[in-house]
């Protein structure tokens, strides 16, 4: 056995085995204790919950659905602060409001968005939207706030126009700040499409949820909170994929080694 | 007089007030007249805050004056023009780009010819010695090296003119000798005209025709020397008399000016 295949199991064989550990706990100890199977279902009733869900084919489509919801409301969010970050005058008029906004808990909109967009997919993605846009927003407004002056005067020196001194330098300039906020937005943008889905939806995870409750299968519910964690490591996993790709530079050497 | 005696960059009774906090002004410069010539290597030797940045920076454009002209080929200077290269204390690289990618900010701004900036900017990195690096990260150099690619980025477009805002000044003092042969090598090898700011008088001696010496708080130009040494010059010109007798005359002037 090489050294690195130690490191390996060093690294991963203990989060593994104990995984398999507390599985074979929850599955064999309950029923020796005659706790209720419906209460307290084994993962491996979770499991054929789980593969019900995705032969309904909601694992795929709600996936996609909340990527969608995350990625254009940063998207808005990162287009907002460059027109906010633009004028002192824009600025200075709109951030108490901002601020303001960003103090009301998001969610709290999300049974108005019902009524007015309806309970399509189209309200959750502005639900999701929305409370993703504040930490991407007030990130981005600090990352294009933040530019050492001798840059822009670079820029300015060349008479760059605004355009340019915002791709060039700006921007990129910036990656680091509105990555911070894409992490936080990434995984509160499922808790946004969730809530929109509780309020009023006729599919979805949030909607599979409710009806499972109401029947009291608790092991579908299980099935479900399985489906909404891994949706939320994959978001994450994918935002961090970007921004180790994109924000190399930002980091320490151990990044570095990777692209290399 | 011929044409050739009007200099290239025309500086008359050039004043510069801040306004300090409190609401009072601050006179960084006052009545400050400096001719350069064409092809001219010019040095600004001051002590700290003798407003010679400033001077630099109004030259460049990035700064207006409070009163006097500063004029570039007889044309009043307005904002920042494109004949000018310019060189920071730092390298100002970033750290997104690769070395040749950062060299090649100006093409890309002034959106220069891509084939034929290639062609160029990979001729100015051998011209700097940092071929064999255009494709690593500002972040894999010394500091050197990175000031190095600020001077190959401040060339890139061809400026006629090349303000250097102590370039040299964070590096160490065996770097900075040898950067300060590079530089002169790379000067009679593009032929522009030169003025560099620095607070060493050794560094002044031995790149400039002419030595213009600030006194502080506000700046004026005290004295205007020249150096008639011999080019091509070398480490060895440091033990010329001339040298040694223009170095104890300028030091002359900052331990008078410190006393008084």
């Amino acid at each position: 056995m090489n050294t690195r295949t130690a490191a390996l199991l060093e690294r991963y064989a203990p989060p593994i085995l104990g995984g398999i550990l507390i599985l074979l706990v929850w599955e064999f100890l309950p029923p020796l204790f005659h706790v209720s199977k419906l209460l307290l279902p084994p993962p491996s009733a979770v499991v054929r919950s789980l593969w019900l869900i995705y032969d309904r084919g909601l694992l795929v489509e709600n996936f996609v659905v909340t990527l969608a919801e995350a990625l254009f409301g940063s998207a808005t969010a990162i287009f907002f602060a460059f027109i906010v970050t633009r004028s002192l005058i824009i600025e200075r008029t709109l951030m108490p409001y901002l601020v303001g906004l960003q103090a009301l808990p998001k969610v709290a909109l999300a049974p108005l968005i019902v009524v007015w967009v309806g309970i399509g997919i189209e309200s959750k993605i502005l639900i999701a939207a929305i409370i993703s846009f504040f930490p991407v927003l007030i990130n981005a407004i600090v990352g294009f706030s933040t530019v050492e002056a001798e840059k822009i005067d670079l820029m300015r020196s060349l008479v760059a126009t605004r355009w340019q001194q915002f791709r060039i330098v700006i921007f990129p300039n910036s990656l680091p700040f509105i990555f911070a906020g894409l992490n936080v937005a990434i995984v509160l943008s499922i808790t946004g499409a969730l809530v929109g889905e509780f309020i009023g939806a006729d599919r979805g995870l949030g909607n599979l949820l409710l009806q499972l409750n109401f029947n009291m299968d608790i092991s579908g519910m299980f099935a479900v909170l399985t489906v909404l964690a891994l949706l939320g490591i994959v978001l994450y996993a994918l935002v961090r994929f970007l921004h180790v790709r994109f924000v190399f530079w930002a980091k320490p050497d151990n990044l570095r080694s990777g692209s290399n | 007089m011929t044409a050739a005696a009007r200099p290239l960059i025309d500086i008359r009774d050039v004043r510069k007030q801040f306004r300090s906090r409190s609401g009072t002004f601050l006179e960084a410069l006052s009545g400050t007249s400096l001719a350069v010539y064409a092809n001219q290597f010019l040095c600004i030797v001051g002590p700290s805050g003798c407003g010679k940045s400033t001077l630099l920076r109004m030259i460049a454009g990035l700064e207006t004056v409070s009163g006097g002209t500063i004029a570039i080929d007889g044309v009043p200077i307005l904002g920042p023009r494109r004949d000018i290269g310019l060189v920071f204390q730092s390298p100002v690289l970033l750290p997104w780009r690769t070395i040749l990618k950062n060299v090649l900010v100006p093409a890309e701004v002034l959106k220069l010819d891509s084939a034929s900036a290639q062609k160029r900017a990979q001729d100015l990195l051998k011209l700097v010695g940092l071929d064999g690096f255009a494709d690593r990260y500002p972040d894999e150099l010394s500091g050197g090296m990175r000031q190095r690619a600020a001077i190959a980025r401040a060339l890139m477009h061809d400026p006629e003119i090349l303000l250097m805002d102590e370039p040299f000044g964070s590096l160490d003092a065996l770097t900075r000798e040898a950067m300060n042969l590079e530089l002169l090598r790379i000067w009679q090898a593009s032929t522009k005209t030169v003025v560099l700011v620095t607070h060493s008088i050794e560094e002044a001696l031995l790149l400039s025709d002419k030595v213009a010496v600030f006194a502080p708080r506000p700046g004026f130009v005290r004295e205007l020397i020249d150096v008639p040494i011999a080019r091509p010059r070398t480490a060895a010109t440091r033990s010329d008399p001339i040298f040694i007798r223009l170095a104890e005359r300028l030091r002359s002037y900052f331990e008078a000016g410190a006393s008084a």
